[in-house]
C-alpha cells in the first residue's frame, strides 16, 4: 500500500522538525521516563527495607515459637511467629474451600447458564460492586451477621468467611475469562455426541477450563493472604498456635499491625520480621500464578 | 420445530425421560441458586448496615452526623465530617500524585520503552500490587515519614501564607504522608488499565501522526493520550475507590486526630480508620456510630467505583471511547498512505 511513500516522507518530517519542537519532544520524553523510574523507587525502597530489617529478625526460634505477649518495654523474651503463620494457612485455606467452588459455580452459570440475560448482567454489576467493597467492610458484614447475630464471640472460621467474600469476585471474573475462551464447537461436539449438558458442563467444559481458573484462584488467594482489616473484629486475635477454626486465631497481617504500635524495638522488629515472611509467601503464590498463567495458554 | 413433531410414545424420541433430565435441571438451578445468593447477601448486608446505623443516625441526624466537625467518643457525640474530609484530602492527594506517574508509566511501556524492557517493567509494577498493606503501613510510618518530616517541614515553613499548607508543625502520621503511600498503592492498577487502553489504540492513528511529521511526543499526545483518555480516568476512578476504601496503612499512617487536622502535615482520621482503631472496644452508640461510618465509606465507594466501570466500559467498547477520534483519525490515516 505505501511500501515506497514513506521512506522519503519521514525523512523529509525529520529534517524539517523545529529545534524547538524537538527539545519539547525530548523533554517530554525524559520527564515520562523519570516518572517511569520514580514510580520503582518505592518498590526497591521497600524490597530492601523489607530484607534489612526482616531477614535480621528471622531465627530458627522465630518460626518455632509462639509470640508470648511480654511485649512491654525491656521485655526479652517476646517469641515469634508460628501462630500467625499457622493461624494465616488456615484462615487462608478455609476461605478458598468456600470461595472457589462458589466462585467457579457462579462463573459456570454466567457463560453457560446466564449469558447475557438480564439476571446474568445483573449478577456481573453485583460482583463488579463486590470488587469495590473495601475489605474492612466484609469484616463489619461478618461481625453483624456472626457475632452480633449469634451473640457469640470471633473464631478462625468467620475471619475465613470474611475473606472469602473477598476473595469471590477476583474468583467469579477470573474463572469467567477463562470459561469463555473455550471454543463453542467443543461444547457442540459433546452435545451431538448425545451428551447431556451437565454432563458437557462437568466432564468437558470446566476440566479443559481448570488450568486456566487456577491461575485467577491463587491470585485471590494472595490477596486474601495480605488483607489485615477483615480478620480484626471477626477472628483476631490471641497468641497460642490453634488448629480449631472455632477459636479466636491469630495471623499473619493481624500480628503485624498489632506489632506496629509497639514502643519496644524488639517487637517493631518481630513486625518486620513478619512482614517479609508475608510478602514472600505472596510472591510465591504470585510466581506460581504467572508461571501456571504462562504454561496453560488456551485458545 | 422437526424434532418436536417426531413422536415415540408420549414424548419425543429425541427427549430424554425425565428422570435423565434431572441432574441437568439440578445443575442449573443450583447454579442459579448459587448466582442469586451473591445478590441477596449483599442486599442484606446494605439492609443490616443501615439498621444497625440507625440509632447513631436517629441521634445526630443524617446531616448532623455526616457534617459534624467532632467525633467525640466520651461525649457520646459524633460528627464524622473530620473522617470524611480525611478520606477524601488522603484519596484525592493520592491521585494528583498517583495518576501522571502511573499514566507516563503505562505510555513509558508501550510506547516508549524498548520491547525487550516491557515485560519486566510490567511484572515490576504489578509487584507494588502484591505488598500487603500493612506492610505498607510499617514501612510507611519506620522508613517513609520519619525520613520526610524535615522536607516537610520545610516545605509547611516556606508556604506559611498559603492557608491549609503551611505554617503549622509537622507531626510525623499527617494527610500528606498517607496521601503519598496511597499513590504508591495505587499506582499499579491505574497503571495497569491505562497501559491496557493505550494498547488499543489503532496502530493506523499512531502512523498517521509520525507520517505527518509529528514528534513521538507529539504522536502520544495527538493520537494515544486523546483516544485514551475515558478508559485512563476510568482508571483513575477506579484508583480512588481503592484509596478511599484503603484502611490498614491509612489507620497507621493518618493518627487519630477526632477534629479536623488545620493543614496538610497535621494528623487525621478516615472513615475506614476510624472502624479498624475502634470498633475492637465499641459499645452501643459508639459502635452504631461506627456501623454508620462504615455505611458513608460504603455509599462513597459505591459511587466511585460505578462512575469508574460506565467509563471503563465505555473506552473497552469498540469505537466507544475512540469516537470522535477514529472520524478524526479516518481522513488523517487515509492523507498518510496517500502521502
Amino acid at each position: 500500500m505505501s511500501s515506497q511513500g514513506p521512506t522519503p516522507a519521514a525523512q523529509l518530517a525529520r529534517f524539517n522538525v523545529s529545534p524547538a519542537r524537538r527539545r519539547k519532544d525530548r523533554i517530554a520524553r525524559g520527564l515520562i521516563l523519570a516518572a517511569t523510574v520514580l514510580a520503582l523507587i518505592p518498590l526497591a525502597l521497600i524490597v530492601y527495607y523489607l530484607l534489612r530489617k526482616g531477614l535480621s529478625s528471622w531465627s530458627v526460634n522465630f518460626f518455632t515459637t509462639d509470640p508470648t505477649g511480654n511485649t512491654f518495654f525491656g521485655s526479652s523474651n517476646i517469641g515469634g511467629i508460628k501462630s500467625a503463620i499457622l493461624g494465616t494457612i488456615e484462615i487462608v485455606a478455609l476461605a478458598s474451600a468456600i470461595a472457589v467452588p462458589i466462585g467457579i459455580g457462579v462463573a459456570v452459570w454466567l457463560v453457560e447458564y446466564g449469558r447475557s440475560s438480564w439476571f446474568a448482567n445483573t449478577v456481573r454489576f453485583f460482583v463488579d460492586v463486590l470488587t469495590g467493597v473495601p475489605s474492612i467492610l466484609f469484616g463489619l458484614f461478618i461481625y453483624i451477621v456472626l457475632i452480633v447475630g449469634t451473640g457469640s464471640s470471633y473464631a478462625g472460621y468467620k475471619g475465613s468467611l470474611a475473606l472469602s467474600l473477598l476473595m469471590l469476585p477476583v474468583v467469579i471474573r477470573s474463572a469467567e475469562v477463562v470459561l469463555l475462551l473455550i471454543p463453542g464447537a467443543l461444547r457442540e461436539s459433546a452435545l451431538a455426541l448425545g451428551a447431556p449438558r451437565w454432563r458437557v458442563i462437568l466432564s468437558i467444559v470446566v476440566p479443559t477450563a481448570l488450568p486456566g481458573m487456577v491461575t485467577g484462584v491463587l491470585l485471590a488467594v494472595a490477596r486474601a493472604a495480605g488483607e489485615t482489616a477483615p480478620l480484626l473484629f471477626t477472628a483476631a486475635s490471641t497468641h497460642e498456635t490453634n488448629f480449631n477454626l472455632g477459636q479466636f486465631m491469630n495471623s499473619l497481617p493481624v500480628q503485624i499491625y498489632n506489632d506496629v504500635t509497639s514502643p519496644t524495638t524488639a517487637v517493631v522488629n518481630r513486625a518486620w520480621g513478619a512482614a517479609l515472611t508475608l510478602v514472600v509467601m505472596i510472591l510465591l503464590l504470585n510466581l506460581i500464578a504467572r508461571l501456571i498463567a504462562r504454561r496453560s495458554r488456551l485458545a | 420445530m422437526e424434532a418436536a413433531s417426531v413422536h415415540g410414545g408420549e414424548r419425543s424420541i429425541l427427549e430424554r425421560s425425565p428422570l435423565a433430565r434431572l441432574p441437568d435441571r439440578a445443575l442449573k438451578y443450583g447454579l442459579t441458586a448459587l448466582a442469586a445468593l451473591i445478590l441477596a447477601l449483599i442486599v442484606f448486608f446494605f439492609v443490616r448496615l443501615v439498621g444497625e446505623a440507625r440509632p447513631a443516625f436517629a441521634k445526630e441526624g443524617v446531616v448532623g452526623f455526616v457534617f459534624g466537625n467532632d467525633w467525640n467518643v466520651s461525649a457520646e457525640h459524633f460528627g464524622a465530617l473530620p473522617l470524611l474530609v480525611g478520606t477524601l484530602i488522603t484519596s484525592v492527594l493520592a491521585l494528583l500524585i498517583g495518576v501522571p506517574v502511573a499514566v507516563a508509566t503505562a505510555v513509558y511501556a508501550t510506547e516508549l520503552c524498548p520491547l525487550r524492557l516491557r515485560a519486566p517493567l510490567t511484572i515490576l509494577v504489578e509487584l507494588l500490587a502484591a505488598v500487603p498493606s500493612v506492610v505498607y503501613g510499617l514501612w510507611g510510618i519506620f522508613f517513609l515519614a520519619p525520613k520526610l518530616q524535615p522536607a516537610e517541614q520545610w516545605v509547611a515553613d516556606r508556604l506559611s501564607f498559603i492557608p491549609f499548607i503551611g505554617g503549622g508543625l509537622v507531626t510525623i502520621p499527617n494527610y500528606f504522608v498517607t496521601g503519598l503511600v496511597l499513590a504508591i498503592m495505587i499506582l499499579p492498577i491505574v497503571s495497569a488499565i491505562s497501559r491496557e487502553v493505550m494498547t488499543t489504540v489503532p496502530g493506523d492513528h499512531k502512523e498517521a501522526a509520525l507520517g505527518l511529521g509529528a514528534t513521538r511526543w507529539e504522536m502520544i499526545r495527538i493520537a494515544v493520550l486523546p483516544y485514551c483518555r475515558s478508559g485512563v480516568v476510568g482508571g483513575a476512578m477506579l484508583g480512588l475507590g481503592r484509596a478511599i476504601g484503603e484502611t490498614i496503612a491509612v489507620t497507621i499512617l493518618i493518627g487519630d486526630a477526632p477534629k479536623l487536622g488545620g493543614h496538610l502535615f497535621a494528623q487525621g482520621y478516615s472513615l475506614a480508620a476510624v472502624i479498624a482503631n475502634e470498633f475492637g472496644e465499641a459499645q452501643g452508640l459508639h459502635r452504631s456510630a461506627l456501623f454508620a461510618a462504615g455505611l458513608v465509606l460504603f455509599v462513597l465507594t459505591l459511587l466511585v467505583n460505578g462512575v469508574a466501570r460506565l467509563l471503563v466500559l465505555r473506552a473497552a467498547r469498540p469505537g466507544g471511547g475512540g469516537k470522535g477520534v477514529t472520524a478524526a483519525g479516518r481522513p488523517l490515516a487515509e492523507v498518510a498512505e496517500g502521502a
